[in-house]
């Protein structure tokens, strides 16, 4: 087990500018690094088209693909905590479903305002997403009144199963906008610029200090319910704080990239590997991580069959349940 | 008085599981409940920690404990309940330590914020229960008996005046027990502390407890040593000649 020292966090932040240096000079084209860095830094002539690609599309790419992950992973980690479930995740939650299904009731019915500073897609997922949240925290309350565990991820399988026919029935009655919905329901990155990394970011800085001040909580709360109420923890106040956050950020992130599975419920678990499970260091390492793994998902996506794109989703699955055997198997037999 | 109930009752699902409990723990006190399965001791201790709706008056050092916030609530009460299970890894260390949640004053980011007082409850929690030798070591590593001696850790970290122990012998071997029970006994002689605990065992029950109720199907049946404790009373609670059974299993020591 690696303890977060200083060297630690070197090396994640070294991996973390190698990694995003490589995914801005790589792609369909490929840019030198200096000329990348040059462009990037303002050394470069503004109307050059190398610095017109990299300004203007790798780069807000490549950040809008490090804050979704980043804040899936961080959304992963702490519904794992929170729920004392290794399997728990925003979409086991059934949010990310949630607001899968208002982003796609926006694409289907080609709803396109722009009048807000949003487009109709974030706005309709944000939107589900947090509904939905007070939905199922409404009807736990009812069935119980103290919001446990099993409850809440009972009543996500239950609306996850709904949302996701809802979304099929949808699919089938939109014939022309059937391409759009398909491919945004395995996740992209593509055409994504600043005011999308804006949002990303501004709800992923929300919701990780809410969440990371709560690092004692959680991990209270994974070790066990009963435990954190009898230390002293406001067991539901944080627990809806913490459901709060997440479903907001799940529904930023959708919103922008689509849903991209496993990334939430991997990454958790190999920070959980490599730093034990105190939250006061898994949630900093989850985000970056998180950060690293979705950027060189996002690469392998738009170089491996040139010049087409594969759905990002597609990529985090294959590698996800891979590295999820490998870690599975490793860690049993030890 | 460091506990006072009143008119304790609970319902669970339509079906009444306590119905009018009194019960008073004074200073120095130690007091045990017993009864058969299903009487409702261990609802009886979760009233106290909020972690049922119930009925009824609970003060707490003359404080109804539903005007207590958690914290608050946490400073005055401690709660080993039965077994948890683990399900990650985190030390011992950090699972007795959280024990100070409720005194620690919270900081936006706690990244290893140490507090000099705290470190030493906790580790003197620590040494208490023989665990010393086993704080890097990783929770679900632990044996049953030390994990409930963790949970005993914790509680005692969290420096309550009230010690709540559901079935405090869990899962210990002999020394342990009697080396946890003496822990215990010594722990309430200090002023402004008391203990509350459910037993099985109504031999270590008669010779620690100083104050002992008789619970049965919801009702308080028996209270003070002399009734509990009295033969036909516990026949009566327990649908067997108790005492016969207890003397039968000591015949053969002797």
């Amino acid at each position: 087990m690696l303890k977060a020292n200083s060297k630690f966090v070197t090396l994640i932040a070294l991996a973390f500018m190698f990694v995003f240096l490589l995914c801005v000079c790589t792609g369909s084209v490929y840019i030198h690094p200096s000329k990348a860095l040059g462009a990037l830094f303002g050394f470069q002539k503004p109307g050059d088209s190398m610095t017109n690609i990299i300004k203007n599309v790798r780069v807000p790419r490549v950040i809008c693909a490090a804050l979704i992950g980043a804040s899936l992973s961080l959304c992963g980690a702490s519904m794992q905590g929170m729920l004392k479930n290794p399997l728990a995740d925003g979409s086991t939650m059934g949010v990310s479903s949630a607001a899968s299904l208002g982003a796609v009731l926006a694409i289907a019915l080609g709803i396109n305002t722009n009048a807000i500073v949003f487009n109709a897609t974030t706005v309709l997922a944000v939107v589900f997403a947090f509904v939905y949240m007070l939905i199922i925290i409404g009807i736990t309350y009812r069935l119980d009144q103290f919001l446990s565990t099993n409850t809440i991820i009972l009543m996500g399988i239950v609306f996850s199963t709904f949302a996701n026919s809802m979304i099929t029935l949808i699919i089938a009655f939109a014939d022309r906008q059937i391409a759009a919905v398909t491919f945004w329901l395995m996740g992209s990155m593509q055409g994504r610029d600043y005011g999308d990394a804006m949002l990303l970011a501004c709800a992923l800085i929300g919701a990780s200090v809410y969440i990371l001040s709560h690092s004692r909580e959680l991990n209270a709360f994974a070790i066990g319910e009963d435990n954190a109420r009898h230390i002293g923890v406001d067991v539901k106040r944080i627990r809806l704080g913490l459901m709060i956050s997440v479903s907001i950020l799940m529904g930023v992130c959708v919103s922008v990239g689509g849903s991209i599975g496993f990334v939430g419920l991997m990454i958790p678990h190999i920070a959980r590997i490599l730093t034990g499970s105190n939250h006061h260091t898994l949630l900093p390492v989850s985000l970056a991580l998180g950060a690293i793994f979705l950027m060189i998902a996002d690469l392998l996506c738009r170089v491996i069959i040139i010049p087409l794109e594969m759905p990002i989703g597609v990529i985090t699955s294959i590698a996800g349940s891979i590295m999820f055997v490998y870690i599975f198997v490793k860690f049993r037999k030890a | 008085m460091i506990l006072e109930a009143k008119d304790i009752s609970v319902s669970l699902g339509g079906a009444s599981i306590l119905r009018g409990i009194d019960l008073d723990v004074g200073d120095n006190q130690w007091l045990v409940i017993i009864g058969p399965n299903g009487a409702g001791k261990t609802t009886l201790l979760n009233c106290i920690v909020k972690g049922v709706t119930y009925t009824g008056l609970i003060k707490l050092s003359g404080a109804d404990i539903k005007t207590l916030k958690p914290r608050e609530l946490a400073r005055r009460v401690g709660f080993l309940a039965q077994m948890k299970f683990m399900d990650y890894s985190f030390t011992v260390e950090e699972i007795v330590r959280l024990g100070r949640y409720a005194h620690e004053k919270r900081g936006i980011f706690e990244f290893g914020a140490q507090n000099t007082e705290s470190q030493a409850t906790v580790d003197d929690a620590l040494r208490l229960t023989g665990l010393t030798h086993l704080k890097n070591s990783s929770a679900l590593t632990l044996s049953g008996g030390e994990l409930q001696r963790m949970f005993l850790a914790q509680v005692l970290a969290q420096a309550p005046n009230l010690l709540l122990l559901d079935e405090l012998s869990n899962h210990l071997d002999l020394i342990y027990q009697k080396r946890i029970f003496s822990l215990v006994r010594e722990w309430v002689r200090s002023p402004g502390r008391a203990v509350i605990s459910v037993s099985h065992d109504l031999g270590v029950a008669k010779y620690y407890a100083d104050d002992a109720i008789l619970l049965n199907r919801g009702e308080l049946i028996a209270r003070g040593m002399g009734d509990v404790f009295d033969a036909k009373t516990l026949s009566l609670a327990y649908g067997m000649d108790v005492r016969a059974w207890i003397k039968k299993l000591y015949e053969t020591w002797v």
